[in-house]
């Protein structure tokens, strides 16, 4: 029997009744974690890993019907047994396992397999099935270890300040601004905040990750000579606005795994492009599929036609599942989506 | 080989040419005159041939990279470059090597040309695992001789002028031809081009051409002309021709024709070589090298020429041409591997000359162009020979006057007039400061026509689709069965907004994938201009356009409004 199936609200879980991010408002939802596309507002009653509650209340409001759970915590609801584990996407990301009459089910939600220190660093679980994404699902898409990437952009933090300009890093505000601000060397300069990110990372910092302390950018007057030291996280969606106009003159930089490419880092038309993913890389798939053992695997949203095929040869009952989290194939850069 | 992939990636990194002339500056500041040599080369639009096979190249690099050519050919669509796609699938290495540009362009990479397939396969893996991802990129780019980064020759030109203290407009003097097939770049040529200038430099030597002064675009209603360029009695005006901007270099009793391209062109028009008898030592000219519509012993008179067809013969019918054939058979001078008889023959060339740039031996840029004007003419009068004319001058008391007989370009072959500072000395590139040349072109040729096919485009455009095929019906408006008939490419013209949503579109719309293709049920309307257009066998359509591009999106057209093939053909009248 199929645990997990898709249907137009989302995947579904029949002998459950629960649905999975499901896009459309349903009775029982289990939440993977808080980017928009994965958890929506309108669900009767929410499912999700406690490290992502806090975010979860700031982001839908504190007055939904919010059960958490931690991970590996079972709960058995209409003979399912459920629980949560790590998914290393961001703080309280989880895969979701399934598991009915002997039969396991895993579904992924978006994962990384490089631990980061912001958030619990993802667990293979032992799966008959497996239900992964595949945002970046193809072998132009390697990424190197975060440390060489980090300390790049201390270099191009130190460079700009030689120059006497600010650093504006874009960044996705949920997730990579804190895997940042964890990464990064404090000790070059200030670093200020996109009013949109400092409660997340307050969220951050409440669930006990170290985060530097930060300023929120409107504090700073606009021609603060401490803008010339500084390091400036801000959502892609700041880029070109008003709001940049006082930070004077700047180096910018964009931190995404889209960035792999010259087309997509030419295209939005930064200075530089920092490799910085918070999904799985090709050989992060590969190696994460593996591990769970499953001989059938799902594809969902990024390259899925892909994915199927080079599962299936190798061997492996591959297929694609229709969702609404990403489109069909390739996911240009252009979108807002977390990456 | 690292320093030069270095450069590459702050040049890639950025679109102020501030940055990249900084760029620039401190890498031929630091580099050895070998390398230097080498990346001025490239940086300049040298291009090498073709090293090793672009099939064999994906072959080696699929077996390298353990991939299956399907995803290979994935990876290629979403990446939309081959150097990059390559450099992105090969194993990771450190960069180990110290060589420089020179010692990888002649050691390495020259010596793989005309290799066989199984020695290539030995060679080519061990170098790439010398080079990390950067420098491997812009390995495989040298290799495949598709480098090319987005600096003008002109900016090259001004950081060595800067880093040698000379005049740019020295140093482009002495990078004609620097870019040429058989140039083979070294360090003393390097050290040549930043080297203090001596008294005697601006005598010429050999075929060495002067550098193109270049024209801007001039969009204007005709009713500002007066204001902004001020009264037509200061301009000098020419039709603006649809052929090849040539120079056409005599010295030491030879003849050179350079192309705007700064390539030697030559030998593809062997009747051009009677010039090296007529012409005196010492003379430059600029002007157009067309495809003329009469074998020269029945080319009309001179006069004929300085007159509007309408009025050199009123009953004459046959030649509503100004002489000119269409461009695409003149390109067929160029793209035939051998000129045949007949070719040379039916597409006979001739120059219309319109500049003088040496004369007697003497630099005569600095004059104005009225003064070179009045020499040219009695320069290509005394060499009496059919194929050089000067190119006529328009006359007319008013702007009013030049605009309606603009209005016949269409008619006459030509892509509308040139306008020239009557005081305007002669620039180098697309300089201003010297005087100044417009082009002042017709509206283009313009058809509504459906997009119907999609494929994802390349550099910065990769994996959205940005490259269209248009169509128009085969038949009138209301017929049973008509079709849509693929008739052009176009890519530009967009923005990038409108490409996003024409992507999102094309997505959802689609019919089948070919390949990186994809066919889509047609529902968008695009207006397209082009510059030319001419019968063609290649073509389903039995028609090829030049320069096509989308003007603008037409949203208020259904499909089924879209023009038609008899449309087409009436253009070609």
């Amino acid at each position: 029997m199929d645990l997990v199936i898709a249907r137009p609200e989302g995947l579904y879980c029949p002998p459950g009744d629960f649905y999975i991010d499901p896009w459309r408002p349903v009775s029982r939802a289990v939440i993977t974690h808080a980017h928009g596309d994965h958890a929506r507002t309108g669900m009767g009653h929410y499912l999700a890993a406690e490290p992502g509650a806090g975010i979860l209340h700031a982001r839908l409001g504190r007055d939904i019907d919010l059960q958490a759970l931690r991970y590996g915590e079972r709960v058995e609801h209409h003979g399912v047994t459920l629980s949560l584990h790590p998914a290393g996407h961001v703080l309280g990301s989880a895969q979701v396992r399934l598991e009915y009459r002997g039969e396991v089910w895993v579904a992924s939600g978006d994962y990384k397999v490089e631990p980061d220190g912001t958030c619990a660093p993802f667990e293979p679980v032992r799966c008959h099935t497996f239900i992964t994404e595949s945002t970046f699902g193809l072998p132009i898409y390697r990424w190197q270890p975060q440390a060489r990437i980090f300390a790049e952009i201390d270099a191009w933090w130190r460079q700009n300040q030689a120059a006497g300009r600010a650093s504006v890093l874009f960044c996705y505000a949920f997730g990579k601004a804190q895997r940042i601000l964890h990464g990064i060397d404090a000790s070059i300069g200030p670093i200020l905040g996109h009013g949109s990110m400092e409660p997340l990372h307050q969220v951050y910092r409440d669930a006990g990750v170290a985060l530097p302390p930060t300023l929120y950018a409107g504090d700073v007057a606009k021609n603060d000579p401490l803008l010339r030291q500084a390091l400036i996280l801000a959502p892609p969606s700041a880029g070109g606005s008003s709001w940049m106009r006082r930070f004077g003159e700047y180096g910018d930089a964009f931190a995404s795994g889209w960035m792999m490419l010259r087309g997509t880092r030419r295209r939005r038309g930064v200075d530089r492009g920092f490799v910085l993913s918070d999904h799985a890389d090709w050989p992060g798939l590969l190696w994460a599929i593996e591990q769970t053992g499953a001989e059938r695997v799902f594809v969902t949203h990024g390259s899925v036609a892909v994915l199927v095929r080079h599962l299936r040869e190798r061997g492996l009952d591959a297929q694609g599942f229709d969702t609404e989290y990403g489109d069909e194939d390739e996911t240009p850069a252009d979108t807002e989506s977390e990456s | 080989m690292k320093a030069f992939a270095e450069l590459y990636a702050r040049l890639d990194a950025t679109t102020s040419s501030n940055a990249k002339l900084a760029a620039l500056q401190d890498y031929f500041r630091s580099a050895p005159p070998d390398d230097a040599a080498w990346a001025v080369y490239f940086l300049a639009g040298g291009r090498p041939r073709q090293l090793v096979p672009t099939r064999q190249l994906r072959e080696l690099a699929m077996a390298t990279a353990g991939l299956p050519e399907w995803l290979f050919e994935e990876s290629y669509a979403a990446v939309g470059d081959l150097a990059e796609t390559i450099a992105l699938l090969l194993p990771e290495s450190e960069h180990l090597s110290e060589e420089g540009l020179a010692t990888w362009v002649e050691e390495r990479l020259l010596p793989l040309r005309g290799l066989p397939p199984a020695e290539l396969a030995e060679r080519l893996p061990p170098l790439w695992a010398q080079l990390d991802r950067q420098a491997l990129m812009v390995g495989i780019k040298l290799i495949t001789g598709a480098f090319r980064v987005g600096v003008s020759k002109l900016l090259v030109t001004r950081a060595l002028a800067s880093l040698a203290g000379l005049d740019a407009k020295r140093v482009a003097q002495r990078l004609v031809g620097y870019t040429d097939l058989s140039h083979r770049p070294t360090a003393a040529g390097y050290l040549r081009l930043i080297a203090a200038e001596s008294a005697d430099e601006h005598a010429q030597r050999g075929g060495q051409p002067y550098p193109f002064f270049l024209a801007h675009a001039l969009q204007l209603p005709v009713e500002r002309f007066d204001e902004v360029l001020g009264p037509v009695e200061d301009w000098q005006v020419e039709w603006k021709w649809d052929g090849i901007r040539v120079q056409l270099v005599k010295r030491d009793g030879r003849l050179w024709v350079w192309s705007r391209g700064e390539e030697l062109i030559g030998e593809r028009f062997p009747e051009l070589q009677v010039l090296a008898e007529r012409l005196p030592d010492g003379t430059v000219l600029d002007g157009e090298l067309v495809a003329w519509l009469h074998a020269p012993d029945q080319a009309p008179p001179q006069q004929a020429l300085l007159t509007p067809p309408d009025q050199q013969n009123g009953q004459d019918e046959q030649a509503p041409r100004y002489g000119i054939q269409p461009f695409a058979l003149l390109q067929q001078r160029i793209g035939r591997k051998t000129l045949s008889k007949k070719l040379l023959e039916t597409v006979p060339a001739a120059v219309l000359a319109y500049d003088l740039l040496e004369w007697q031996d003497e630099d005569w840029r600095n004059r104005p162009q009225h003064e070179r004007r009045a020499r040219l003419e009695t320069v290509v009068a005394a060499c009496a020979e059919p194929r050089l004319m000067c190119s006529p001058r328009l006359e007319a008391g008013s702007w009013e006057a030049l605009a309606e007989q603009r209005a016949a370009s269409r008619a006459l072959g030509v892509e509308g007039m040139m306008l020239k500072a009557r005081d305007a000395l002669y620039g180098v590139g697309r300089t201003k400061d010297m005087g100044i040349w417009w082009k002042w072109k017709v509206d283009p040729f313009s058809v509504d026509a459906v997009l119907v096919y999609a494929q994802r485009g390349h550099g910065r455009r990769a994996s959205l689709y940005t490259d269209y095929t248009f169509a128009v019906w085969d038949g009138p408006p209301g017929a049973s069965e008509r079709s849509l008939v693929p008739f052009a490419k176009a890519y530009s013209g967009l923005t990038d907004e409108e490409m996003r949503r024409v992507d999102a579109i094309v997505r959802k719309t689609t019919v089948e994938k070919f390949g990186p293709v994809r066919s889509v049920t047609p529902t968008l309307v695009f207006e397209l201009g082009f510059e030319g257009i001419a019968l063609s066998k290649r073509h389903k359509s039995g028609i090829a356009v030049r320069f096509p591009r989308m003007l603008r999106w037409r949203h208020d057209k259904p499909v089924e409004e879209a023009d038609t093939l008899a449309h087409l053909q009436d253009l070609l009248r």
